[in-house]
């Protein structure tokens, strides 16, 4: 690229730049080029202007003839300009190097039209999506499937427990529960303190302080607690468990297991899920003690609700079977998640851009299957956990 | 920039002197080069040679800019690596090992996806160089949209080359062209890579440790051992110097019997040529 600075240097370049001119002789119109014309030489915004500015000057024409001798050096970029200026037509006079001539030869020779997608007609349409409706189905039946596999590796794990990787479970369980400790921590302390302070502004218009502890300890520890958790947990550990067995089907690591009688179910699945079932429960209270705790400082600020009265009137509001229940609803959001990671990961492709949309429809899916799930907990459950 | 475009015309592509390599690790240090010297001539066919951990690689990747050295100047088109990466392309074409194809693109925007950065040539132009690239590595038009996942080894090594190609950069890097190739489409990929060489006035360096590709690509090999290069001269010049890795490398079992494709022995019973090596020498 040419420098602004108007030295020796800069000049010297100047006159290296890709260029046309119009010259008159001998009763016709020649358009002599000069300079580098290559890709190099016209990589920079004032040469490509420069030089599209004087091709314009030039448009191709019966009469036209063509100096290409001044030329100092032509690559394929160049010499494709040239055969694009000419509209894939070799103009009637012109003159150049021979081995200009070369390069420009075998622009010409393979410069052939685009060949273009087919566009896409109604009846593809139509096959992609009778396709699509199928293959929902092909979804579900192989997560029944992984679902069935998982219950005959319990079964095996029980049979011959000393056969199970133990080494890997432990790995997961610290990989999953202990290093996500923090993050759900930060994140259940900061949700009790904001809803703790929008639920004290409602609260002191109608004089009903004191019912902050019920409000907060019913939809902390029941739903809000774990739904948090297993939100963070699906985003944290549900993409790390796509992401592992994706990469080890794009480095053929899966095969090479299956080769040697190693079942992916039993040796990749069953230890995920299992370290999920356990570490999620134990996750999703330590959140909802987090939030409790938020909650409980937040309104000892704002309702002068004193932290003593809030720990003994936290047991009175909300019954011992609202834990259990989030516990038990809590494992199988351990289990979903663990289970769509693998699945997932079972299906990446070996390439870059599947491992990227499995990892995201992981996410995406154990996201909305911990929400459905959760819904569909609160119906089952409604009778249960509360003070008549 | 430009300075570097007027003394392009300089006789040295590559200059390295006195580098060191030094990698760092917990155990403590381990030398890789130790005051290597090397000159690349324009339009020479270099081939680096070396055991595995000789930091040929690392060479490669120095040549690129894309590993720093300990000590020492490497200048590349008479200019640090590092600065010359901002006109990348149009300089230094790499072919790397594996293809590195980005997987997201089709074929063709792949090759052309260099021009396209530049953000300044028209559409049509790109495009058409593309398909130019393309059918000069001997891929046919039709290839154009497919993805690089449905393209076979030979096929993504071709591709690879013609987007390492597409800004015709004077410089050509190939890190293990031939590897995980087939006798006939490793034959088939020396000839086109000689081919270029000559129509394009390519510098090319290369790491390979395939004797046929060596013995039939390169003007000149250097050979890394004892963290610098010991040898580098014409095939004949190398086996004949005396060091236990040439020693082993060259005139071990393989070694032999691509010689001798080399010399066009006549084959005897017991000592066959491989069929590709005959094929090469062809």
């Amino acid at each position: 690229m040419p420098s602004a600075t108007p030295t020796a240097d800069a000049q010297a370049a100047d006159s290296a730049l890709p260029r046309v001119a119009q010259r008159e002789q001998e009763g016709r119109q020649w358009t002599v080029a000069t300079g580098r014309w290559t890709a190099l030489g016209m990589s920079s915004v004032p040469a490509w202007q420069a030089l599209s500015k004087s091709l314009a000057a030039a448009p191709p024409a019966d009469d036209r003839a063509w100096d290409l001798r001044p030329i100092v050096q032509l690559d394929h970029i160049g010499a494709q300009l040239l055969w694009e200026h000419w509209r894939h037509e070799w103009p009637a006079t012109l003159e150049m190097e021979a081995q200009h001539k070369a390069v420009l030869d075998q622009v010409a020779q393979y410069t052939v039209a685009t060949p273009d997608e087919p566009p896409r007609t109604l009846a593809d349409r139509i096959r992609t999506f009778s396709h699509n409706g199928p293959r929902a189905m092909y979804v579900m039946r192989d997560f029944v499937g992984l679902i069935g596999q998982l219950a005959l590796d319990v079964g095996r794990l029980i049979r011959a427990p000393h056969r199970a990787p133990w080494r890997d479970f432990s790995g997961h369980l610290y990989q999953f529960g202990a290093t996500a400790l923090h993050i759900t921590a930060l994140v259940g302390l900061l949700i009790g303190v904001v809803l703790a302070y929008l639920i004290s502004q409602q609260l002191r218009n109608y004089g009903a302080e004191a019912f902050v502890v019920n409000i907060l300890g019913l939809s902390l520890v029941r739903e809000l607690g774990p739904v948090l958790a297993a939100v963070l947990i699906a985003g944290r550990s549900g993409s790390a468990i796509t992401a592992q067995i994706g990469v080890m089907r794009v480095t053929e690591e899966l095969d090479a297991m299956r080769v040697m009688g190693i079942p992916h179910g039993f040796r990749l699945v069953m230890p995920r899920v299992l370290a999920l079932a356990i570490a999620m429960p134990l996750i999703s209270l330590w959140t909802s003690m987090a939030a409790l705790l938020g909650g409980m400082l937040a309104a000892d600020a704002a309702l002068d609700i004193s932290p003593a009265y809030f720990l003994s009137a936290l047991p009175r509001a909300v019954p011992i079977a609202n834990l259990w229940l989030a516990m038990a609803k809590s494992a199988v959001f351990g289990i979903l998640i663990a289970l769509i990671g693998c699945y997932f990961g079972m299906k990446v492709k070996p390439n870059t851009e599947s491992l990227g949309r499995g990892t995201t429809s992981s996410v995406v899916t154990s996201i909305t299957a911990v929400i459905l799930v959760d819904a569909l907990f609160a119906v089952l459950f409604k009778g249960i956990g509360f003070r008549g | 920039m430009n300075t570097a475009v007027n003394n392009s015309n300089d006789a040295t592509v590559v200059d390295i002197r006195k580098l060191w390599t030094v990698f760092k690790s917990a155990d403590g240090e381990q030398v890789v080069h130790r005051d290597l010297d090397m000159h690349i001539d324009r339009g020479e066919v270099l081939s680096l040679v070396g055991g595995s951990g000789t930091g040929k690689t690392v060479l490669l990747r120095q040549i690129l800019g894309l590993e720093k050295p300990t000590q020492g100047v490497v200048e590349v088109l008479g200019q640090e690596p590092g600065e010359l990466s901002a006109s990348g392309a149009a300089n230094v074409g790499m072919l790397f090992q594996h293809g590195a194809l980005f997987s997201a693109f089709s074929v063709l925007e792949n090759i052309a996806f260099p021009l396209r950065e530049l953000k300044l040539l028209p559409d049509e132009l790109i495009r058409h160089a593309a398909l130019v690239k393309l059918q000069m590595v001997g891929l046919e038009p039709q290839h154009a949209n497919k993805s690089p996942s449905d393209l076979s080894g030979g096929m993504i090594k071709r591709v690879a080359l013609a987007r390492a190609l597409i800004m015709d950069p004077p410089l050509l890097l190939l890190d293990e062209p031939t590897a995980g190739l087939d006798p006939e489409a490793s034959d088939s990929f020396c000839n086109l890579l000689r081919g270029l060489h000559r129509e394009l006035g390519l510098t090319v360096v290369m790491v390979t440790h395939d004797l046929d590709t060596l013995f039939d690509l390169s003007t000149r090999i250097a050979v890394l051992a004892d963290q610098k290069v010991i040898v580098s001269g014409t095939a004949r010049e190398v086996i004949a110097y005396p060091h236990p890795f040439i020693h082993e490398y060259f005139l071990g079992g393989r070694g032999q019997r691509a010689l001798e494709a080399l010399h066009d022995k006549p084959a005897t019973e017991q000592h066959a040529p491989r069929p590709e090596a005959a094929r090469a020498e062809r």
